[in-house]
């Protein structure tokens, strides 16, 4: 008896591992409605917390509530790290909300590879001729349309302390690599202990550094050759160069000595350059909003400098290239039903960049991806930044999406990791391009 | 009642209560721990990215992570959090422990303030001390002591260390709790014969206190060193893993190889290894300590 009831625990175990086996394939068998608290035509979204784009999603999924209450649509937002993890988990279950934020890059091409997601390509009539271009394309998968900007176009913008750079003695923001390290100097000298700042915890706040410097020593070539899987492309010259001079950045002080603890998710980079503690600051233009939010009056009496990143001396690369993320994207999930899928393209169409929604996202200090947006911001009072933002993305010969989001998953997480070791200078250039290498 | 009757039932073969009684709480262990760690192993020998359908890969996964150098940093890693955790708590919460077992008045108005850590979730702790650890925001600027202005959890020397001590004060409550209720378990009367015989306080403590909790330090050093095997929210709140791989040990290692880099093939492995790991380590401290007897320590009572 005693043995009989031992084997059929085993059994019975035995069994359910298949059975959970069998679920983990959650990605090839039919399944739920997505979101499973959305009814009939209703659907779900999930969203970033945090910014303005969190304020005008809101808004406008309001407008479409009011208009489509046979329809409604339920969004959630989360906090940067903790939806990267959730929404992975949610559509490789077949969970996903219907709509599905993203960055476009290589998370879509996973989708696209295992349907996750569904082609928009002609459904979007009325908002496809609305958008930029060139931010548009980001979202195309072999010349399908799988995903469209939702938002505002965040190129990386190297930000200043005027007030600092005054008491420096620094005439005007640094145009080469050389003033960079001049600059860096002169705000040591007067007393400054953090000449740039820099988030070092969160790390892709290091990886603007190496993907602007390598564009400017080597151009956009160099990395476009990672992404297309040559061999050796991560021992390109050009990278190396650009590690070296971050190393040489680190030696010279430029980051302090505490940028390891600094966290970007709580704006603790931002705090010391408007506390006076750091003169300048490589960020992606969405903290423009933060500066705007957390010290409006730093920025109202005219102490954020802001200026396209230094040029390298010999490099290849135009100093008018950027680098950062063309927008964030929504994609339809494969998995919703019709009807859901049906409201969520009706909403893109009519709700989304509409006079609202683009007028809110300037007026939280964001250039809308939009073509007429151009007016909308000359006529607003962030038309100084938001100006310069729009000239930046529009005159870009370049504009190359962030490292991190473009590669595959693998890869974006070792290249965090040993990037992370060059800054702390307990791994060399070498040693980090042979280690990427080597990653598949 | 039912003892009764299962003992009548098969007299001479079982004398405790019905094994049937096991199964509510076996079901559960079964659902929720044996039947995931079984589809671990079973993902260990699969690639999967988190979508789509898992593919045979043999031992690939387990000959890639057992030769990668950031598992095997994390297994060192690993280690040196363990030994370093013991060697900071064991002494801390015995003395506090003994301290506290104390009939004065100060001594249980202490006791409270030391229990206080228990109550605060570890992620609030890691937030928390995050916060309080902060070099250009935290508690060195506000209070203006230059030399608390550390990289603490920045630089890869302090980082660890910084852990261990977080990691203790969270802790250190409640193993000291342990050691409280088994020193006043102690008989008084053993005691008063060693006050006659001449011991002073320090030869009491060593000679007679330490020795009669030997069971209670094994099981507490037990706790410590298959928990530490697994901590994983304070210092995921903390560093997550950072900075480089510094702290990035092996309970750190899987989750980011999971859910950051999307190999849970790879993150089965190292869970596995986990499990294996773990159960070795508490099976032979118990069997070393001679603790799966559970002799009573009272033998002088």
């Amino acid at each position: 008896m005693k043995f009989s009831s031992r084997r059929g625990i085993l059994v019975a175990a035995a069994s359910a591992a298949v059975l959970a086996l069998t679920a983990c394939s959650g990605g090839a068998q039919p399944s739920g409605p997505g979101g499973a608290s959305a009814t009939g035509a209703g659907f779900t979204a999930w969203a970033l917390t945090g910014g303005t784009s969190e304020t005008t999603f809101k808004a406008s999924f309001d407008e479409w509530n009011a208009a489509h209450s046979d329809a409604p649509v339920k969004a959630e937002f989360f906090a940067n790290d903790a939806y990267k993890e959730k929404i992975r988990t949610a559509v490789g279950s077949g969970n996903a909300p219907t709509l599905i934020y993203s960055w476009a890059g290589g998370t879509l091409r996973d989708y696209v590879t295992n349907s996750n997601v569904i082609d928009l390509t002609g459904k979007l009539t009325t908002l496809e001729p609305r958008i930029v271009p060139s931010v548009l394309d980001t979202g195309k998968v072999n010349g399908k349309l799988y995903a469209v900007p939702n938002n505002n176009a965040q190129p990386v913008v190297l930000y200043g302390n005027k007030e600092l750079f005054q008491k420096a003695g620094i005439a005007a923001a640094p145009q080469t690599f050389a003033e960079l390290l001049d600059a860096v100097a002169k705000l040591k000298a007067a007393g400054v202990q953090t000449p740039i700042a820099l988030a070092g915890q969160s790390v892709w706040p290091e990886l603007m550094w190496l993907e602007y410097l390598t564009d400017r020593v080597g151009g956009p070539e160099a990395f476009t050759a990672v992404m297309e899987g040559k061999p050796d492309a991560w021992k390109d010259p050009a990278i190396v160069k650009a590690l070296e001079m971050i190393q040489e950045l680190v030696k010279a002080g430029a980051f302090g000595d505490k940028y390891g603890s600094v966290v970007a998710d709580s704006g603790a980079d931002v705090a010391l350059v408007h506390t006076g503690k750091a003169g300048m600051l490589l960020q992606g233009a969405w903290v423009y909003g933060t500066f705007l939010t957390d010290a409006p009056d730093f920025v109202a009496a005219g102490k954020l400098g802001y200026t396209n990143f230094p040029s390298v001396e010999g490099g290849k690369g135009d100093a008018k290239n950027i680098v950062g993320n063309p927008a964030n994207f929504w994609s339809v999930s494969a998995t919703a039903t019709p009807a859901q899928q049906e409201s969520a393209i009706k909403y893109m169409n009519e709700f989304m960049f509409n006079d609202a929604y683009v007028d809110g996202l300037i007026k939280g200090g964001s250039v809308p991806v939009t073509t007429d947006a151009e007016a909308k911001i000359k006529a607003s009072d962030q038309a100084e930044f938001l100006g310069f933002a729009y000239d930046m993305v529009k005159g870009a010969p370049s504009f190359q999406l962030s490292w991190d989001q473009a590669l595959p998953s693998t890869q974006a997480q070792a290249l965090l990791q040993n990037l992370s070791q060059v800054f702390l200078l307990t791994q060399t250039p070498q040693q980090f391009v042979d280690t990427m290498a080597a990653v598949k | 009642m039912s003892t009764n009757r299962g003992a009548g039932a098969q007299p001479g073969l079982r004398t405790g209560p019905s094994i049937w009684l096991a199964v509510p709480a076996l079901s559960f262990f079964a659902a929720f721990a044996l039947i995931p760690l079984l589809g671990a192993v079973a993902l260990s020998f699969t690639h999967w990215d988190g979508l789509g359908t898992p593919t045979f890969a043999g031992v690939d996964n387990w000959t890639r992570i057992l030769s990668d150098p950031v598992t095997q940093n994390a297994m060192k890693l690993t280690l040196m959090l363990t030994f370093a955790t013991w060697l900071v708590q064991c002494p801390t919460s015995l003395l506090l422990g003994v301290f506290m077992a104390g009939k004065q008045r100060y001594r249980e108005g202490f006791s409270i303030l030391y229990f206080l850590p228990l109550l605060f979730s570890s992620a609030a702790i890691g937030i928390a001390y995050k916060a309080l650890l902060d070099p250009n925001f935290g508690l060195g600027s506000a209070l203006g002591i230059d030399a608390l202005n550390r990289d603490w959890l920045g630089d890869p020397n302090l980082s660890m260390p910084t852990l261990v001590f977080v990691i203790a004060w969270s802790f250190v409550p409640f193993h000291s709790l342990l050691y409280m209720g088994a020193a006043r378990q102690l008989p008084d009367s053993v005691f008063e014969a060693a006050k006659i015989d001449g011991a002073g306080r320090v030869a009491t403590f060593f000679n007679m206190t330490v020795p009669m909790l030997r069971s209670t330090i094994i099981t507490s050093s037990t706790l410590m060193i298959v928990g530490s095997l697994t901590y994983f929210d304070l210092i995921f709140v903390m560093t997550q893993g950072g900075p480089g791989n510094a702290t990035r040990i092996l309970p750190l290692d899987m989750y980011l190889r999971g859910f950051r880099s999307y190999d849970m093939g790879g993150a089965a492995v190292v869970g596995v290894i986990l499990v294996v790991v773990g159960v070795a380590v508490s099976y032979s401290l118990n069997r070393l300590s001679g603790n799966a007897k559970m002799d009573s320590t009272l033998e002088g009572a």
